[in-house]
């Protein structure tokens, strides 16, 4: 249980929360129509016939819309429903041509799921939480008005329109903004790992509405607000915090709360009221006369089942307890899929575990961040990553070129082997070379040698240092230290 | 059940189709006609009977995800009472 | 060429194939019959250019020996169907001037096999009517004539009304229908033609104008039986552009069709025996019984216990679907749109809706915006499609008993244009015979059977089970050949 609680004038309030999150389900093509779901082409492009919603067009269901949904619900070990049906949704609006979208009110594709939040002691999650999905269920996107471009109209472009969506239900298990941040990033993973939304919150692949009520400890649930289509994971918390606070506000002024829709505007992190949507709530749902149920074989969902790749949480396991992968970069790395698969390509390319995890959550992340890149535009690949790392286990690079090749890399995409190569960074154990350099600095720096002999031993460091200098960096470090210790003590 | 004609107000709202009050007055008997005509239902004893859902017998079939469709701007505005810059223009909405 | 407009489709497809006349000729005629009767107002447009396309192509391949199932037959298109090139409004305002940038599949498929389009039909208004009174467009007149001299303007009966109309008037061999309650059947019946629906998702409904999608079948109407299978056998197919098409090949109807009911056992519902049914009517019936007898066939009584309820049930489902289904019509996209000053978006909707649709279209979507709304769904829809589970399952049991169903088409002769108008209930109830096939999804043909004292024609109908045409179309045919039903509306336009 989350300790979070609302300081009230009068006491502390709980926060309620349950999420109705809308995801894209990644396909080609629409959900009923054979038009592409590509983003940013011109207005109207990516629009047929039934999208536009001409006198007589008929939907027909795109099956890979079908199989991401029971995935997605594999996924959160949910029930799912081998008989479901489409239903209509009635309401007007200019970027809904049909003036119904077609979703599943009465018989969803889900039912019952859960996912499990990971504890965070910083955010106020003492530990893990289980957090219920009460069903997901497919329907269609609506267009997009423009109300910019000119004084007095709106415009309407369809390209959206009819795009395939989940909606994740949760039930209201959540009581901290938190729990509601951590309960969206985990579903956003699962939904990457099992590839049905590409969780791209910027470009509305991913978008939350939001249920919160307050209540006193132990009391019944209050009424709750609708905050709609709010799209990154921080605005989420930011609209749950504003709108618990504006409601013990109320509520401790001898005030009600509205049950209604509400609007955030991240500019100035709050919520408002959309009273102007709120005139006609009645959109007379029944099933679309123009579908037949769905019904799913057994062999369809044996195909789906089996097509689920290892999980965030099965993966974070593993990697800790069979790879012995630190805690911290077990989750680091399976947070999110495309760094997962970027270090197993690079394990399987032959990089060792532990130094392969440690190198990835240091060195590849810092570079990243420093170039404003992810994982998924990485200049490196994992195999060459791993060539990088096999140099030096095998003693051709010390530490400090490792980095150095690694920054060439990062500029050329070169192979490691080449930089060396060609630019002649293989560290040298060449002991008559790096002799020779010893003599010459130790010569050169009599009186130092004197005053080590002569008990200063701190300065063993300087010999070290100007040795590494004169050779470039290139020298075995070890191999330097046992050389000078020997010509010093000589 | 017969409608007075307040409900019929609200359902023609609902509906979008703008209605003079007179019309309103003059819908409200027609409809509770009707109404009346489809109340007979009320009788029939459907316990455990369930809703008819495909008319006859036939399984939803699945499309391929390929993209088979689109790029017909032209088409798609061609009939549009008012088409801008590739889009359809309405009145502005107030959001 | 008055003789070339006297030939059905099978006559002109053979004359035209056995080359005793050209298709443009056939064409020519056809155009010239249509332009002569405008006083029916059986289109809405007329497109000769398409008919004398469509003709001249079928000249062309018969020049090199190719021939489509339908080449050298112009027809009329019920202004139902999407047709590229030429406006399609369903007989309401709010589609004046739109045209379609596509062809359904059904329309595609009959000019595929070399028909041509004499112009688009009228009928009433969205396919909401049974007198073709509800169209934008103004009424189709039937030319059929009361015997007493009266004059009086009858009712082509509806919605296929131009359809009807055009076929008794001898201006198209041929049209095309669409059935949701009995649209094509009872305009048959009125007008002494030939009309089948077949079982539902026979036909493909892309690029029809949806008026209630889980009952809307399109179907063809002719001059007789054989008419009618040779054009359902073009009309109908596989179309996976709509999720409702039957997966199923289509027969050979034409060739298989028998007037022999050798082995049928035809069953005769007791409660289609309605309170004040004409005597004519029911005679007619004891007509056709006998006729089947005569056939060949068995004739069995069967039950249809909640046949009373399909009407009320049809009168929810109808306009409960038809609600959702005319949400587009909206002003954005295509079609009329309305502005008053300063309106917003909601308010163009509302008055480009209130402009646009008519009377009856406007009360249609009310009763089915209602049925749906908020705490009555489970009372009006849920209720009425559990009944319309129970009509069905009284078709199955009835089947154990029977191969096929013999009623009247409608309870009445054609009735005067105006007579039912103020009261939406009389003209629903016009459609009791043939709303619970359509509820069921089955098959049925209304074949005409006799003239009342009026001089009136009176049809019968055969309904099948599902996916059994041959059957109705057999059936039909039975009739027909004994029914030897000749009469034709006197020319008066």
């Amino acid at each position: 249980m989350s300790n979070y609680r609302i300081q009230g004038a009068t006491g502390e309030w709980e926060v309620v929360i349950g999420l109705e999150v809308h995801a894209q389900i990644t396909s080609n093509a629409k959900l009923f129509s054979g038009a592409s779901t590509r983003f940013g082409n011109e207005p109207n492009a990516n629009v047929s016939l039934v999208d536009a919603a001409m006198p007589g067009m008929l939907p027909v269901l795109n099956r890979e819309c079908v199989r991401q949904a029971v995935r997605t619900g594999m996924a959160i070990d949910a029930q799912i429903n081998k008989w479901s049906r489409f239903d209509r949704k009635n309401y007007f609006y200019a970027d809904l041509p049909q003036g119904y979208q077609i979703s599943q009110l009465y018989h969803p594709i889900v039912g019952e799921g859960s996912l499990l939040i990971d504890a965070d002691e910083k955010a106020g999650i003492p530990e893990p939480k289980t957090i219920g999905v009460e069903r997901i269920h497919i329907e269609q996107d609506a267009g997009k008005l423009m109300h910019d471009q000119h004084p007095t109209r709106s415009y309407v472009d369809l390209n959206r329109c009819g795009v395939a969506l989940m909606e994740i239900v949760s039930r209201p298990d959540m009581s901290s903004p938190a729990e509601a941040g951590a309960y969206i990033r985990k579903l956003r993973s699962i939904l990457r790992y099992v590839g049905s939304c590409d969780g791209n919150m910027e470009e509305g692949s991913m978008r939350a509405d939001v249920n919160v009520s307050v209540r006193r400890a132990g009391e019944e649930l209050g009424t709750r607000t609708e905050t709609k289509n709010v799209n990154s994971v921080r605005f989420v918390m930011q609209a749950i915090e504003y709108e618990a606070g504006r409601q013990v506000d109320v509520l401790e002024a001898g005030g009600k709360i509205v049950q209604e829709t509400r609007l955030f505007d991240p500019d100035k992190a709050v919520t408002r009221s959309m009273r102007s949507k709120e005139d006609a709530h009645d959109y007379r749902y029944f099933p679309d006369p123009d579908l037949l149920p769905l019904e799913l074989e057994d062999s369809f969902l044996v195909d789906c089942r089996a097509s689920l790749p290892e999980l965030p949480d099965a993966k974070r396991a593993r990697y800790r307890d069979a790879l012995g992968i630190s805690a911290y970069a077990a989750d680091v790395i399976t947070a999110d899929v495309e760094t997962a698969r970027w270090f197993e390509t690079l394990l399987a390319a032959g990089a060792e575990a532990k130094a392969g995890a440690n190198w990835l959550t240091s060195e590849l992340f810092g570079a990243l961040n420093r170039l404003g890149r992810t994982i998924s535009d990485c200049p490196v690949s994992p195999v060459q990553a791993a060539q990088l790392l096999a140099l030096v286990a095998d003693g051709t690079l010390s530490g400090s070129l490792a980095k150095q090749v690694f920054e060439i890399m990062l500029e050329s995409g070169e192979d490691p082997a080449k930089i060396v190569d060609e630019r002649g960074m293989k560290q040298t154990s060449d002991t008559g070379a790096i002799e020779a350099v010893i003599a010459g600095i130790l010569a050169a720096n009599a009186d130092k040698v004197e005053q080590y002999k002569g008990g200063k031993e701190a300065l063993f460091g300087f010999f070290v240092g100007q040795t590494m200098k004169a050779m470039a960096g290139k020298a075995n470090p070890k191999v330097v230290n046992d050389l000078l210790k020997k010509a010093l003590e000589a | 059940m017969s409608v007075d004609s307040a409900t019929v107000r609200k359902i023609a709202s609902l509906a979008r189709i703008a209605v003079s009050d007179a019309e309103a007055e003059a819908l409200a008997p027609e409809l509770s006609k009707i109404l009346g005509l489809v109340e007979q239902l009320s009788e029939v004893d459907t316990t455990g009977i369930a809703p008819l859902a495909a008319v006859v017998p036939n399984h939803l079939r699945l499309r391929d995800d390929v993209v088979t469709d689109g790029d017909i701007r032209d088409k798609i505005l061609k009939n549009a009472p008012q088409a801008e810059h590739g889009f359809f223009a309405v009145p502005k909405v107030i959001e | 060429m008055t003789e070339l407009t006297n030939l059905t489709v099978a006559g002109i497809r053979d004359g035209f194939r056995n080359g005793d006349f050209t298709a443009r000729e056939v064409a020519e005629g056809f155009i010239g019959q249509v332009e002569g009767a405008r006083a029916l107002n059986a289109f809405i447009i007329e497109t000769p250019d398409h008919a004398i396309a469509a003709a001249e192509a079928a000249d062309r391949g018969r020049a090199v020996g190719e021939f489509g199932a339908l080449s050298g037959v112009p027809m009329g298109i019920k202004d139902l169907f999407c047709t590229e090139g030429y406006q399609t409004t369903a007989a309401s305002h709010i589609l004046e001037g739109f045209v379609p940038t596509y062809e359904s599949t059904v329309t595609a498929k009959l000019f595929g096999a070399g028909a041509g389009m004499l112009g688009k039909l009228n009928m009433d208004q969205f396919a909401m009517g049974s007198s073709n009174e509800t169209s934008a467009f103004g009424n189709v007149i039937s030319p059929w004539r009361r015997n007493n001299g009266d004059g009086a303007a009858l009712a082509p009966g509806g919605s296929s009304g131009g359809s009807s109309a055009a076929i008794a008037a001898r201006l198209c061999p041929a049209a095309t229908g669409t059935d949701t309650g009995g649209s094509i059947r009872q305009p048959a019946a009125f007008t002494g033609i030939s009309g089948i629906k077949p079982t539902y998702g026979r036909c493909s409904r892309w690029g029809i104008v949806a008026f209630a999608s889980s009952l809307d079948q399109a179907g063809p109407m002719a001059r007789d039986v054989r008419d009618c299978a040779i054009l359902l056998e073009v009309m109908t197919g596989f179309d996976p552009r709509d999720s409702t098409s039957l997966d199923l090949p289509v027969p050979n109807w034409q060739a298989a069709l028998s007037g022999d009911l050798k082995g049928k056992r035809i069953g005769i519902p007791k409660e289609y025996r309605v309170d004040g049914m004409p005597p004519e009517i029911e005679a007619l019936w004891q007509q056709g019984i006998a006729w089947m007898k005569d056939a060949g066939a068995e004739i069995v009584d069967v039950s249809l216990p909640h046949t009373k309820y399909a009407l009320p049930a049809y009168y929810i489902i109808a306009p409960a679907e038809a609600s959702s289904n005319l949400a587009r019509y909206d002003g954005v996209r295509y079609g009329q749109r309305e502005l008053p000053d300063g309106a917003g978006l909601q308010d163009m909707y509302a008055a480009t809706r209130a402009a646009g649709f008519g009377d009856e279209v406007k009360r249609r979507i009310m009763i089915g915006t209602y049925v749906l709304s908020a705490g009555y769904y489970d009372a009006y829809y849920t209720q009425a499609q559990k009944v319309r589970a129970l009509i069905a399952r009284d078709f199955e049991q009835a089947w154990t008993k029977c191969d096929m169903l013999l009623t009247p088409t409608a309870p009445s002769a054609a009735f005067g244009l105006g007579e039912k108008q103020a009261d939406p209930i009389a003209m629903y109830l016009n459609d009791v015979f043939t709303v619970p096939a359509s509820l069921a999804g089955l098959p049925a043909m209304s074949v005409p059977a006799g003239l009342d004292s009026q001089g009136l024609p009176l049809g019968l109908q055969i309904i099948g089970k599902p996916l059994d045409e041959q059957g109705v179309l057999d059936a039909g045919l039975a009739i027909e050949e004994r029914a030897g039903f000749t009469a034709r509306a006197g020319k008066w336009w």
